[in-house]
């Protein structure tokens, strides 16, 4: 793998390219080559280059930061003031926020370069991409198949080197699952060590915002830049990176396998797993067994608690102060009825009542309740593994990149394809996906390393040995900007 | 009258912190529609709450100035409805762990009506129509709101009445609220139901939404006292209505019935973590509470104060500052109490002017006017000499010549001369005085004046006028 963003970097102290000259060639690219793919919905070309055109001055001032003068994109769910932030939907078209997200902001002072918004399922509420109101965006890989979801677009982008990095946000997956259908990495980082200050939400004590990245060392460099207490997030707190990464080895680390999630894993990926398993066993680590049945438990939990959350933060989506509106209506009822018929789509709808339902009164204790008190049984649990393990090692997701338009898959069998993924959001803690082999058609697969919370450290480390000495097999990607 | 009545109040304060309930802005009132929001208040997407501790600490004052027992660990929740003044579609409260429950406010009758909680939550925004549309200001949307929710201990219109005004005052003196009913910045919901004398049980309650008057809560009340026993008298049955109160009419309408109840699908703010409050930090706070209106009521009772003039004194947290201070400085008890009462009030037009106490002199100047007075200044030249100080802000030495003022013990021969003068002229009431009337001297004060003008030492006059009598 390559270290996309430690490599510009170190072109633009050196002096070989300028970030204005750097930003042009991917704007080049994706002129190019987004039309095939999709990966961006709004693009910010003019103001990418008064950006760079700063971060070079900051440069030449002898700027430290290796993301001063990298050009990235955001998912289109994470507000940048005054640049369309519409989370895919059509309720929100032409939305363009008043203020910048936390994470951002933070890039922003720093010399990044935001070259546009990129793609997702609308209001980050699917894994394929395809919910979104500009259409599906293709996995780079293969064409014919999805990118995953929901940050799709960003993971294509990355893959595709029409950005060398993105940010993504993860609820259920949303970052890992597309990293991995794509071949690239994924952080999810522990709830709380992000601020989700300008990340419209979808479900509140699920989501984060994370980098993807082409390398798991970019991909560090780039959370350190994120990560902190923000004053305009409660919830956030400060995180010590440094603190928790390990040594440059393997030898002795603890890595937790948990027996039930290679219940039922297809033969492909679960082999693939299982060679990175060994590899790791060889360079001296400790691999611990574990069981913990109630983790298929976390599906349902999942659905419930977002959906239940979503019902409530889309609730403000009414035409009456931005966004989409309708012209003919009769009186208030009628005109935000026909607003959120026709602004949102049909997942996002189907999420709606699911929450409204189970926060109805008569069903609010036989689900939401119930799905609370499981949360935190679940959170004790899996908490309890890192008691005996530094980290866990799991498949990212179930199979690799499926077909664009499947009409085979209903709508729980796609609800199951976060199986894997969902644990580690409902119970807060920290997972990197990254690519560990391919399958017969060529397609990557991932696998995700999950820590204990705020151990982001340890995650990365391990994931950073195995990108460095274990070849997965995947090539780079032959278009964009190439280095 | 068949029927006993069961009240129940929901009463919503503003609460007086400088900034919203979770963002910066400015609570106060009025100003330019749309002024005072932000991305935060206005509910824009992505952004995110942050309690204001200000608004914790309020409730947790108003908890305890009504004998409450404070949550240790409290969270809000989110309450969900759809009105284009709620930007959000949500409000945050709080649903199952208020930061208060169980407390009281006790009426003068020694009977209590116990509070079951007190919640904070935030406002909404206001509609305004004009014109044939509605606009929508935003500038209330986040101002913080405490909620005290009453058990149904009231039975009676004038009960009402009285329990508001006391939590009125109340909120008013440990200076959480204004409670400024015609502003709104404090309103209430009102149950009531009738049921039998003697029966246990609960008849079935209407509730009439968003009352800002005391005096159409009693309306209201008396109204549906009357509606609800025609009801029960003609056997029909109280449907469990929400109604709302019409002044113009003073009947109460009919606003939604129970089968079209909103269920607001409570659920725990995720954006909010869980806080605590520590026995340490209620400690704290319960050092820095005031003296409470009723705690004040008994103790200028006990000065030796009139009923009349302790209840125009006592009400007016500023006045009482202002007259203890005095005190402190010497002022007596009696004569200063007098003085704000009947004079200084007498420049207040208003119950918000008393309210706000607002003067040109402090009680500094006040209590060394007073005490001149003590030392035996006419009652009626210093009330001339306050007006003059409340007007001009000057000091009554700057108002009084200093022979006005010539308040010496030093017996002057000439005053001693109008004395035995007075003595010899009013046989009659020197008689009176000795057979026991004491009152009798007062008219030898008058006659006194007379002579001596209105400035003469009273207080030494009587020392003269006594003896001289004796002899």
């Amino acid at each position: 793998m390559k270290d996309t963003v430690f490599t510009l970097a170190s072109r633009l102290k050196e002096k070989k390219i300028s970030s204005v000259e750097l930003t042009k060639a991917y704007i080049h690219a994706i002129e190019k080559e987004n039309s095939a793919l999709n990966a961006y919905v709004s693009f910010n070309f003019e103001e990418a280059l008064k950006q760079a055109e700063e971060a070079d001055r900051m440069l030449a001032q002898g700027a430290c930061s290796p993301l001063c003068g990298i050009p990235m994109t955001l998912k289109d769910n994470i507000c940048a003031k005054g640049v369309p932030t519409t989370c895919a939907s059509r309720i929100l078209q032409d939305y363009k926020p008043v203020y910048d997200a936390t994470a951002w902001s933070k890039l922003r002072a720093l010399g990044a370069v935001m070259l546009g918004k990129t793609n997702m399922d609308e209001f980050a509420m699917g894994s394929t991409c395809e919910t979104s109101c500009y259409g599906a965006t293709k996995n780079p890989r293969d064409p014919a198949k999805v990118p995953g979801g929901s940050s799709g677009g960003g993971a294509a982008a990355v893959c595709a080197n029409l950005a060398p990095y993105a940010l993504g946000s993860d609820t259920g997956g949303s970052i890992r699952q597309p990293a991995s259908f794509c071949g690239i990495v994924g952080l999810k980082p522990t709830y709380g060590a992000v601020s989700r200050y300008g990340l419209v939400a979808y479900g509140s004590s699920l989501d984060q915002i994370g980098p993807l990245t082409t390398s798991v060392r970019d991909a560090a460099l780039v959370f350190d830049a994120i990560k902190g207490k923000d004053p305009f997030d409660d919830t956030s707190r400060a995180v010590d990176l440094s603190s928790t990464l390990l040594k440059e080895d393997v030898r002795g680390v603890k890595v937790g396998v948990i027996r039930e999630y290679f219940d039922g894993l297809g033969e492909e990926i679960s082999s693939a797993i299982g060679k990175t398993i060994a590899f790791l066993q060889e360079n001296g680590a400790e691999i611990i067994s574990l069981s913990l049945p109630e983790i298929k438990l976390a599906l349902p939990v999942y659905y419930i608690i977002a959906c239940a959350e979503a019902s409530s933060n889309l609730g403000r989506y009414d035409g009456i102060r931005y966004g989409y509106r309708v012209e003919n209506y009769t009186t208030l009822d009628d005109m935000i009825s026909k607003v959120r018929s026709e602004g949102f789509g049909k997942e996002v709808k189907r999420r709606i009542m699911l929450g409204s339902y189970v926060l109805s009164s008569g069903y609010y204790d036989a689900y939401y309740k119930k799905a609370r008190k499981l949360r935190s049984q679940l959170a004790a649990d899996l908490n309890k593994a890192f008691r005996s393990c530094d980290v866990l090692i799991a498949p990212t997701t179930a199979s690799t990149a499926f077909p664009l338009n499947n009409p085979t898959k209903s709508v729980t069998e796609t609800y199951l394809t976060d199986i894997y993924t969902v644990p580690v959001n409902v119970a807060g803690l920290p997972a990197v996906s990254l690519p560990c082999g391919k399958d017969k058609s060529g397609m990557p697969i991932g696998l995700q390393f999950i820590g204990g919370k705020f151990e982001e450290g340890k995650i990365l480390s391990v994931a950073r040995f195995l990108e460095e000495h274990f070849d997965c097999g995947i090539e780079e990607y032959e278009g964009g900007v190439r280095l | 009258m068949k029927y006993e009545m069961v009240v129940g109040l929901e009463t919503h304060v503003e609460l007086a912190t400088a900034t919203k309930i979770f963002c910066g802005c400015t609570t106060s009132f009025g100003g330019k529609p749309n002024t005072h929001c932000c991305p935060i208040c206005t509910g824009q997407p992505g952004t995110l709450p942050l309690l204001n501790k200000k608004v914790v600490e309020y409730a947790v004052r108003a908890g305890l100035a009504t004998h409450c027992e404070i949550n240790r660990v409290s969270h809000m929740d989110r309450k969900n409805y759809v009105y284009p003044d709620l930007p959000k579609a949500y409000q945050i409260s709080q649903f199952d762990e208020p930061v208060c429950k169980n407390g009281y406010v006790q009426l003068d009758s020694g009977k209590r009506i116990r509070i079951l909680r007190i919640h904070i939550e935030e406002d909404a925004g206001k509609l305004v129509h004009e014109g044939g549309c509605t606009y929508i200001d935003y500038n209330r949307g986040g101002v913080p709101l405490i909620e005290i929710v009453s058990e149904p201990d009231i039975s009676s219109p004038a009960e009402a009445k009285e329990y508001i005004e006391k939590l009125q005052l109340i909120m008013r003196f440990i200076g959480v609220s204004d409670c400024k009913m015609q502003e709104g910045s404090m309103r209430c919901d009102v149950n009531v139901s009738l049921r039998p004398f003697g029966q246990k049980e609960y008849g079935t309650r209407a509730e009439i939404k968003n009352m800002n008057s005391v005096s159409f809560i009693v309306k209201a009340l008396e109204y549906e006292y009357e509606r609800q026993s025609d009801l029960l008298d003609s056997g029909e049955k109280v449907t469990q209505d929400t109604l709302r109160y019409d002044e113009s009419t003073g009947a109460t309408v009919l606003m939604r019935r129970k089968e079209d109840a909103q269920d607001y699908r409570y659920f725990p703010e995720p954006d909010i973590l869980t806080f605590t409050i520590s026995p340490e930090q209620v400690a704290l706070i319960q050092k820095t509470m005031p003296e409470l209106p009723d705690e004040k009521k008994a103790k200028y009772l006990a000065l030796g104060l009139s009923e009349k003039v302790v209840s125009d004194l006592y009400r007016y947290k500023k006045a009482t500052d202002f007259y203890e201070e005095a005190m402190q400085r010497g002022a007596s008890s009696g004569k200063a109490a007098s003085y704000i009462v009947g004079t200084i009030y007498s420049t207040l037009a208003t119950e918000e002017e008393k309210e706000n106490f607002a003067l040109r002199i402090t009680a500094a100047d006040f209590a060394e006017l007073v005490s001149y007075v003590d030392k035996g200044l006419d009652f009626a030249v210093g009330k001339k000499a306050l007006l003059t100080m409340l007007e001009t802000g000057k000091k009554v030495t700057q108002v009084l010549s200093p022979a006005e003022l010539n308040l010496s013990d030093e017996e002057d021969p000439q005053l001693v001369a109008y004395c035995k003068e007075v003595i010899a002229e009013r046989a009659q009431a020197v008689a009176d005085f000795k057979s026991g009337r004491e009152t009798a001297i007062y008219s030898l004060y008058g006659a006194l004046k007379g002579k001596a003008g209105k400035t003469v030492n009273i207080k030494l006059a009587d020392k003269i006028l006594r003896r001289l009598m004796a002899e």
